[in-house]
């Protein structure tokens, strides 16, 4: 099935790091455009319908039009490129083949609302992206796209880039700014939202890696065209990330609403040596895990909500039979055991409680009640935690219990998922 | 203070000069490093690297004795650079011709020299302060200590008025007073020449009034200050003192002489709540109720009007200071009305318009700030906002730089400087019955640079004696590079080692306050 | 202002009131271990959760502004369930040897879990306690008593602005610590005691708190008699004796102290504190009568003012006493005595 590439538009076709070579190819063509009346550019946004590309989908347009309406003496565009949910590397193939759509679309961002500097957090984890940023942003600035006066715009607007400290819970958008901010990575309360009160207290736009990506895209070719893809609620292309027990393993980019089955069959090529395709886990760590019986379920919001599977960054990791379902909740209690920040109390100690539960289920120990009690706190995380993170960490064992109950069966020592 | 405390969390600059202020009002100190917190930029100006220089953008360490010479050459560069506040200056001041005429000759490069700081720092430290729209003035003793020190004050004054910031929220110049009731009590009239809310002896209509409320002829001739009738005492004009709640026997400079002096006296009553050093000499001694066992107000440094209450009984046969007083009022031939603390207030402000509009009734609900002229009146948080108590224009009072009374030499090569320490209040009469600030801080010391140190083979620990012209203590050596060479510092508190043996009485000829700041001194081991 | 309902009762609110505040003006108790009023909310406990209609997660009312329209639920059955849960995920690694607690009669976790009836937690013990720090002169931590509402580290980094205590760790093996594990006593804290002031449970606990139990105490409110601050205190007093103070909140102090005004109360009920008059006799002072004394004192101000006129006499007034005293003793020796030497030592 052939991919339809908007952020990945000629990746691969050129020199990622060059300005001059991104422009031959339709670069920097979106910001001239938006150059020319950044007034416009948070309409032709909205109008796109484009939504956030993180994980939550919140309208982009909507968001800009919050940091662009708050009056400040200074504003912020900040690129959450922290891409620690496990099983997502979309925003590493992004900034790697195409940084300057990156920087463009952060400049068209900065535009649209006002702020003269930008910061780029990046994981540490990136190393190797780190140098590919570097390399592009000092050529943006050679050429004039970052810097005093830009393309002779008046407009001043530079970067910088940021390295993470290793902290999964960064990725939220406020531990993000705090950490930002050099102080321990932890959620802040919401309200204020960053939009109006964020780095620093000054209003800032936080944004996914391939959220910013789209936006020159759409300057250039209009909300119209961009709304001929994907589906009416979310329309545009996604990049899913495939990983797990499938043979071609790797980051696509398709239309939003393309079905499980489409990218596990015909871009996936199927579970190695023939084996039967059991779980995937949908939407990242965080994510729910659903039985193969959803295959043709779309990979959209809408669609993922109602069946219960999450479509968060677009991630997909398929389980074979092979695959123990208690091995694999209590690899991820363990990893949101140490990365909950530790601020508020039922994810700082309800997930430890959750992996001990897990560990009971799996090591044969379970006694009548610790289902219930597990339901209830998983439940109850999910409705009081501080942020996304304590909320969806229970999610792949709601999710298990809820389409493959007999793995929770009392002491039912070791559950293989071809029993 | 013409502003309150809690504005300064909302400061953009913040300039200290001569306070210690997270040791010597914390609740304070504390509120300044929040606003650094919240980005405000910190000037601390003081000859030692106090707690607060730590947090400070930029810290002059100035030479002690030297904030003239300083204040002068903040305004020296913020008129040379255009930075004062030209309308400020033309609509609400008199007198800028002759500030200008006289900061003229503190160019930062001479202002360096004399402070023993880096022009580049006064330059911009003036520019930090000048700039920035709410920038608050805290300064305390380290100014007013001096025999300067009322030139000193008034030079902060004439800062903040060129800089426009006098009447301003988040602004003024804003003396930190040291004890909880000293606002109070010059608000009382406890001065020689003063009336309550200051108003005048020497004028008859006020004294008119308080004479026709008290029913009695008074006295016309402002009296004696305490250092100015301490002194009476030597040729025979002072016979008695009646001392209530204060240990001048620890707290007056030059004390060897003081001590000398207390005992000429002919008769001396001390009414307080410990056998203070000053009570141990006393003829008659009389016992006091403490702040919990009592009904009253103070006033603190902002001028709030607060409340402390009965919450224990006294011990013994103590009785509260009021109950005393009116007692020996009585013996004396004279019958006061009220016989409350609510009735004395009541009182008080049927006799003082800044005191007006307060009473305990009104306590209850709020503590407002005086000027509060009447019940209805909110209370006055910022002074001078439009007017000055003169006029519509306020005077620059323009003032040189003197060096201090005594200078170092070669004899006494050291300049001695005094202060209070984190942990203990005044005289020790009360924070020194706390073992455990006794085991924190239970001795005097003495602060000494490690060159000093060296040149006199003194080591941290080691006890070392203190001389200067006045007399000589024993204490602790402590060698710390937070007082520079030829600066030694040591706290008040101690009554063994007491650092008052050393100071100099000479005394500011305005305010006689004494120069506890400067003196000349020596160290050797003991 | 903003319309809501709360447990069906209808409010009106000024704009930006958070449910926990509307809450507390029609006397509904919300429970609550993170929040302090002198700080900004950070919602990191969640007892203080509620229902409001429409909301998918609960609320956390310390936090959430009224909203018009808003129709809020205190005490719902998801509600309750849910402190429930918090309060015995906090249990499971608490140590609950109450009875040696200092904490005991005001700790808030033995207060709510009694209210919402949690005897025991179904939730295994996990963690290690982190050795107890007694090294202060004032305060002992115990950190197998900390429930991490983190009251103490934001007095001590926003309101003292002192920076001794922070956060270590993350995640569940998060706790209270000092910078590179110091002790107290070794520490930059300068014992404003103000973090003891306003832990909910025996974590940070006075030397003294054992001596008394919070039932047993009267608070008064008084203002310090120390520098010239004037911050608002509470007096705990048991038995006619002060054995505690705890910050209010003042004009001039954001519901803080200072060392001295936290801890240095001890000579109000000093052994030293004078008793009795006393009058020199002999060259010794020695114990007399109030009538005795007063009358001393009137006749020996008579007589140097019979003999040297009323200027031979000068009174020092107080910065320490009241502003109705010095009133008085400048009344005194203006009116009674006839002199204007009256002064203090404002200057000293």
């Amino acid at each position: 099935m052939e991919e339809t590439r908007v952020v990945l538009h000629k990746a691969g076709e050129f020199l990622p790091t060059s300005s001059l070579e991104y422009e031959a190819v339709g670069g920097y063509a979106g910001l001239r455009k938006a150059a020319a009346d950044p007034d416009q550019i948070v309409d032709v946004i909205k109008a796109s319908g484009l939504r956030g590309r993180g994980g939550a989908g919140f309208p982009t347009g909507l968001k800009m039009s919050f940091t662009k309406g708050a009056v400040a003496d200074q504003k912020y565009v900040v690129c959450n490129a922290d891409e620690g949910e496990p099983g997502t590397n979309k925003d590493r193939v992004i900034m790697e083949e195409v940084p300057h759509r990156l920087i463009e679309g952060m400049i068209i961002a900065a535009l649209a609302v006002g702020a003269d500097q930008g910061y780029i957090y990046l994981r540490a984890e990136y190393p190797h992206v780190k140098k590919v940023l570097e390399k592009a942003l000092e050529d943006a600035r050679t050429h004039g796209f970052l810097g005093r006066d830009i393309m002779g715009s008046g407009f001043d607007f530079d970067i910088q880039l940021f390295i993470g400290a290793g902290a999964y819970v960064c990725g939220e958008e406020t531990a993000l700014l705090d950490s930002l901010e050099g102080k321990r990575g932890e959620p802040r309360f919401k309200p204020p939202f960053p939009g109006v009160a964020g780095l620093w207290g000054k209003p800032t736009l936080v944004n996914n890696v391939e959220t910013l990506a789209n936006l020159p895209a759409i300057m250039v070719n209009g909300p119209e065209w961009f709304r001929s893809m994907g589906t009416e609620s979310f329309p545009g292309t996604k990049l899913f990330t495939l990983s797990g027990n499938v043979n071609n393993r790797g980051v696509y980019e398709f239309p939003v609403g393309v079905t499980i089955r489409q990218l596990f069959e015909e871009v996936g090529g199927g579970c190695p040596d023939g084996r039967r395709l059991y779980a995937i886990q949908t939407g990242g760590a965080s994510g729910n895990i659903i039985p193969a019986s959803l295959l043709d379920t779309p990979m959209d919001q809408e669609s993922c909500d109602k069946v219960g599977a999450t479509f968060g960054a677009g991630d997909l990791m398929f389980m074979d039979e092979t695959c123990c379902l208690l091995d694999v909740l209590e690899n991820l209690a363990e990893f949101f055991v140490k990365e909950s920040c530790g601020k508020c109390t039922p994810c700082r100690e309800g997930n430890p409680q959750l992996l001990h539960l897990v560990q009971k289920f799996r090591r044969g120990k379970a006694q009548d009640g610790d289902l219930d009690l597990l339901i209830e706190l998983g439940s109850a995380m999910t409705i009081g935690c501080l942020c996304g993170l304590g909320q969806m960490a229970p999610n792949p064992i709601l999710s298990v219990v809820r389409f493959f109950p007999q793995v929770f069966a009392v002491n039912n020592v070791y559950v293989r998922g071809a029993s | 203070m013409t502003n309150s405390i809690a504005e300064v969390v909302d400061a953009d600059a913040v300039l200290v000069i001569g306070s210690n202020t997270t040791e010597a009002h914390p609740v304070i100190g504390a509120q300044i490093r929040q606003a650094v917190g919240r980005g405000a930029k910190l000037v601390v100006a003081e000859p030692r690297e106090i707690p607060l220089a730590q947090d400070a953008d930029i810290f002059l360490k100035i030479k002690p004795g030297t904030n003239i010479a300083l204040l002068n050459g903040l305004m020296h560069v913020i008129i040379a650079e255009g930075l004062y506040d030209r309308e400020y200056v033309e609509n609400r001041t008199e007198g800028f011709a002759e500030l200008q005429e006289v900061v003229e000759d503190y160019p930062p490069e001479r202002v360096a020299e004399i402070c023993g700081i880096d022009p580049e720092d006064l330059k911009a430290a003036a520019r930090l302060y000048a700039k920035a729209e709410k920038a608050p003035i805290f300064y305390a003793m380290g100014v007013t200590q001096h025999s300067s020190g009322t030139a000193g004050v008034m030079s902060i004054a004439n800062l903040a008025l060129l800089c426009g910031k006098i009447g301003k929220y988040g602004c003024g110049v804003n003396p930190l007073r040291g004890q909880n009731n000293v606002q109070g009590a010059c608000d009382m009239g406890c001065l020689p020449g003063d009336y309550t809310g200051y108003q005048k002896v020497a004028n008859p209509e006020a004294r008119a009034k308080f004479e026709k409320a008290w029913g009695v002829k008074l006295p016309e001739q402002p009296g004696l200050t305490v250092t100015e009738a301490v002194q009476a005492i030597e040729d025979g004009k002072v016979r008695c003192l009646y001392i209530m709640g204060e240990n001048p026997l620890l707290s007056d400079p030059n004390l060897n002489h003081t001590e000398e002096m207390f005992k000429k006296l002919d008769f001396l009553i001390v009414q307080d709540i410990f056998l203070t050093e000053t009570a141990e000499l006393a003829d008659v001694v009389l016992p006091a109720a403490c702040f919990a066992e009592k009904d009253g107000t103070f006033t603190n440094t902002e001028r709030r009007v607060q409340r402390i209450r009965r919450a224990v009984p006294a011990p013994g046969e103590a009785r509260a200071d009021w109950e005393i007083v009116q007692e020996v009022m009585l013996r004396l031939g004279y019958e006061n009305q009220a016989d409350s603390p609510e009735e004395i207030l009541a009182e008080i402000a049927s006799l003082t318009p800044s005191y007006g509009g307060i009473s305990f009734d009104r306590l209850e609900r709020e503590q407002p700030q005086w000027p509060c002229p009447s019940p209805d009146h909110p209370g006055t948080p910022i002074l001078h906002v439009g007017r000055f108590s003169r006029g519509e224009r306020a005077l620059f009072k323009p003032a040189h730089y003197l060096p201090a009374a005594e200078q170092p030499d070669d004899e006494y090569p050291l300049i001695l400087t005094t202060g209070r320490i984190l942990y203990h209040y005044h005289t020790r009469t009360m924070t020194g019955r706390n073992e455990d600030l006794n085991r924190i801080s239970g001795r005097s010391f003495v602060e000494i640079n490690p060159a000093d140190a060296a040149k006199w083979g003194i080591e941290s620990g080691a006890r070392v004696k203190v001389e200067s012209r006045r007399g000589e203590v024993v204490v602790d050596a402590l060698v710390t590079d937070r007082v520079d060479a030829g600066v030694i510092f040591m706290p008040f508190h101690f009554g063994d080692g007491a650092a008052n043996r050393l100071t100099n009485d000479v005394l500011d000829p305005t305010a006689k306050i004494p120069e506890y700041k400067v003196c000349a001194a020596r160290v050797e081991r003991y | 202002m903003v319309s809501l309902t709360i447990d069906g009762r209808p409010v009106k609110v000024k704009k930006g009131t958070t449910i926990l505040e509307a809450c507390e003006f029609l006397g509904i108790d919300i429970p609550t271990f993170c929040h302090l009023k002198q700080l900004k909310a950070e919602g990191s406990c969640r007892m203080c959760v509620v229902e409001v209609e429409g909301a998918r997660n609960l609320q956390i009312s310390c936090a959430t502004p009224c909203a018009e329209g808003m129709q809020v639920h205190t005490r719902t059955e998801r509600v309750v369930s849910f402190r429930r849960l918090v309060i015995e995920l906090l249990l499971a690694n608490h140590d609950t040897n109450c009875f040696s607690c200092p904490a005991t009669g005001r700790c808030k976790l033995y207060q709510y879990a009694m209210e919402y009836g949690v005897e025991h937690s179904r939730f295994a013990k996990y963690k290690p306690h982190h050795p107890k720090d007694e090294s202060s002169e004032f305060f002992n931590y115990d950190p197998s008593k900390c429930i991490l509402c983190r009251r103490c580290v934001r007095v001590c980094n926003n309101l003292q602005a002192n920076h001794t205590l922070s956060l270590k760790n993350r995640g569940p093996d998060t706790w209270v610590g000092l910078p590179f594990d110091k002790l107290f006593k070794d520490s930059n804290c300068v014992s404003c005691g103000n973090c003891v002031s306003v832990c909910p449970t025996g974590a940070l606990t006075a030397k003294a708190g054992k001596s008394y139990r919070i039932w047993e105490v009267t608070k008064t409110r008084t203002t310090c008699p120390y520098c010239g601050v004037g911050c608002q205190m509470d007096l705990l007093v048991k038995d006619g004796q002060v054995v505690g103070v705890e910050p209010a909140e003042g004009g001039a102090n954001p519901g803080i102290l200072c060392v001295k005004g936290k801890w240095a109360y001890h000579f109000v009920n000093h052994p030293d504190r004078l008793t009795t008059p006393l009058i020199r006799r002999d060259g010794e002072l020695q114990p007399a009568t109030w009538d005795e004394a007063l009358d001393y004192v009137t006749q020996g101000i008579q007589k140097i003012k019979e003999e040297s006129g009323p200027d031979a006499i000068a009174g020092f007034a107080s910065a320490r006493a009241t502003n109705e005293e010095n009133y008085l003793f400048m009344k005194m020796m203006r009116a009674a005595v006839g002199t204007n030497n009256v002064d203090h030592c404002a200057r000293l």
